[in-house]
């Protein structure tokens, strides 16, 4: 890892630069230890059994309880993630109208800065005191307007549940992703639209649309994978059975293997990692596209 | 078209104003619940919660959480530090070469899932339980490195802003050992790079679940979900305690950036 050159140094330059490379030694021996073997272990133990190499563990990705778990896993992130960001955009375009400097666009960007951190299980207790059985929002429907939100079960500790309440963490995380691409639209391209004869609906169809959607895609895709590997939210809501991956992942690494499967659970993280990265990937892509006019 | 003019801005004003009271019911409602239902009841949850050596003498599970939190913490954030500002600060100065390696490094934690890291580090933390014994302080190498790239980006911005080789060229000039440049010179003109380095790192360390639980090890939020499965109150209480103390962190953390930022 840490690729001192093995060669006999000739010369000065050699020796420094040598001698420079040992001040990062602690550094990248930490990152080896604590990063980059773990990545390993997942990446290599994915494809390993009692015999060595194998593909069962991938194979075994086929079967139909993990698809079921990587379906639900994908449809809650792209759920959350697409009210997050329809919602969140609404807000950040509300917030541009403002005045710049005002005190309200200050407030709320503050607050989704730390909102967009608030997950996991204190989240999830939240929730609980919301619109649990006991909560505060179920109690006062049921004695004052006579309304159960559970009459058709509980929906709170399955998919529905998990959908809203991770649309309280996607929200303000779609403003701060959002507010900047916000921020480059240029008040002179409404007015060039203006004066050519074009309308609002021109405006927004037709100049201001295409010219967002590459980062309203792009902050789209950054939701999905940040619902995608949420974990605590999900494990503190969701006590029983093990409805999205990561809960799965959960349960093979603390419930007895089973035999011939120890390393399902780390086909199923490298899964995971491979689904997240295709989506960086692409938002990446159109992080470059966005920065060319709105950067 | 000065009338076209007022009548969208009277119509983004409403439009504001409608969106802002919707998505704030939706934001607060559940701090308010919070509020409302630790206070049902007799009331001493709050009582309770201030009162230290009451709250550890009945929920001893949890006084060794908070105080679990609070260590990993203020370890994490020091280990942060030992381990990024030299390195950083040395790549700057003599390998700027590696400064993409660095970084891309530093960043990559942010494409890996916490749930599958721990899945890695599970044979990791073996040989670290064998060393150093089942301390739930170990968790604070994992914590580092979840903390990377959040860290990193703020000491980066810190050390972007200041001349650092001119700096450490000048105080080697005048005699000063390389721990005196990172001490005594570096360090004083990068403070509030660190400070919110250090800001964010506790923020996060003191959020943390799902490591900490996974490897079967205790912190502050292992224990409010294990406090969950007895006393609901309490836990709600622990949860908006912890919230609140989030919050206050991270707004003072944004209102200083704000402010360096107005005054560069």
């Amino acid at each position: 890892m840490t690729s001192i050159p093995t060669r006999v140094p000739r010369g000065r330059l050699r020796i420094t630069q040598v001698r420079s490379l040992l001040g990062t030694v602690p550094f990248f021996a930490y990152v080896a230890i604590f990063l980059v073997i773990p990545t390993l272990v997942v990446a290599i133990g994915a494809f390993t059994g009692d015999g060595g190499f194998t593909f069962s563990n991938v194979t075994a990705l086929g079967d139909a309880y993990v698809l079921d778990a990587f379906g639900r896993s994908i449809l809650l992130s792209a759920v959350s993630a697409l009210i997050g960001a329809v919602l969140g955009a609404v807000l950040a375009y509300v917030l541009v109208t403002a005045k710049p400097d005002g005190l309200l666009r200050r407030v709320v960007t503050a607050a989704s800065g730390v909102l967009a951190q608030f997950g996991g299980v204190t989240l999830a207790f939240a929730f609980l005191a919301t619109i649990g059985l006991s909560g505060f929002v179920t109690v006062f429907l049921r004695d004052h307007l006579g309304t159960d939100i559970y009459a058709n079960g509980v929906w709170l500790f399955e998919l529905p549940g998990l959908m809203l309440v991770y649309t309280y963490f996607q929200i303000p995380l779609m403003v701060i992703v959002f507010l900047p691409a916000l921020d480059g639209i240029k008040p002179q391209w409404r007015e060039a639209t203006e004066s050519l004869g074009g309308s609002t609906w021109h405006y927004w169809t037709r100049v201001a649309g295409p010219l967002l959607a590459p980062a309203f895609l792009g902050s789209a895709l950054l939701l999905f994978a940040n619902a995608f590997s949420a974990y605590a939210t999900a494990a503190a809501l969701v006590s029983q059975g093990s409805p999205i991956v990561p809960l799965q992942i959960r349960g093979a690494l603390t419930s007895e293997v089973v035999l011939g499967q120890q390393n399902l659970g780390k086909a199923m993280a490298l899964g995971m990692v491979v689904v997240v990265a295709v989506v960086m990937t692409l938002y990446a892509l159109l992080q470059r596209r966005t920065a060319k006019w709105l950067g | 078209m000065a009338g076209v003019r007022a009548q969208r801005v009277r119509r983004q004003r409403v439009l504001r104003w409608v969106v802002l009271v919707v998505l704030g019911v939706f934001f607060l409602l559940p701090l308010a619940a919070m509020v409302e239902f630790t206070t049902r009841g007799d009331g001493n949850t709050w009582s309770l919660l201030v009162d230290w050596p009451q709250l550890s003498a009945t929920y001893p599970d949890l006084a060794d959480g908070i105080a679990a939190s609070l260590e990993q913490a203020l370890l994490t954030a020091l280990l942060m530090l030992v381990l990024l500002v030299p390195t950083a600060v040395w790549v700057r100065l003599r390998l700027p070469g590696l400064r993409p390696l660095v970084e891309f490094i530093c960043l990559l934690p942010l494409t890996i899932p916490a749930i599958v890291l721990v899945v890695g580090l599970a044979p990791v933390y073996a040989w670290v339980n064998y060393f150093l014994g089942g301390s739930s302080l170990t968790l604070v190498f994992a914590y580092t490195i979840l903390v990377l790239p959040y860290a990193y980006r703020a000491i980066d911005a810190g050390l972007s802003a200041i001349d650092v080789k001119t700096l450490a060229e000048a105080a080697r000039g005048l005699g000063a050992g390389w721990f005196t440049v990172m001490v005594r010179v570096v360090l004083p003109n990068i403070r509030s790079a660190v400070l919110s380095a250090a800001f964010l790192t506790v923020a996060l360390v003191l959020g943390e679940f799902t490591i900490a639980s996974l490897l079967n090890r205790t912190n502050l939020q292992v224990a409010i979900n294990l406090l969950g499965k007895s006393s609901a109150t309490m836990s709600v209480a622990v949860s908006l305690a912890a919230l609140v103390l989030a919050f206050v962190l991270l707004l003072i953390l944004s209102l200083f950036g704000d402010r360096r930022k107005a005054s560069r």
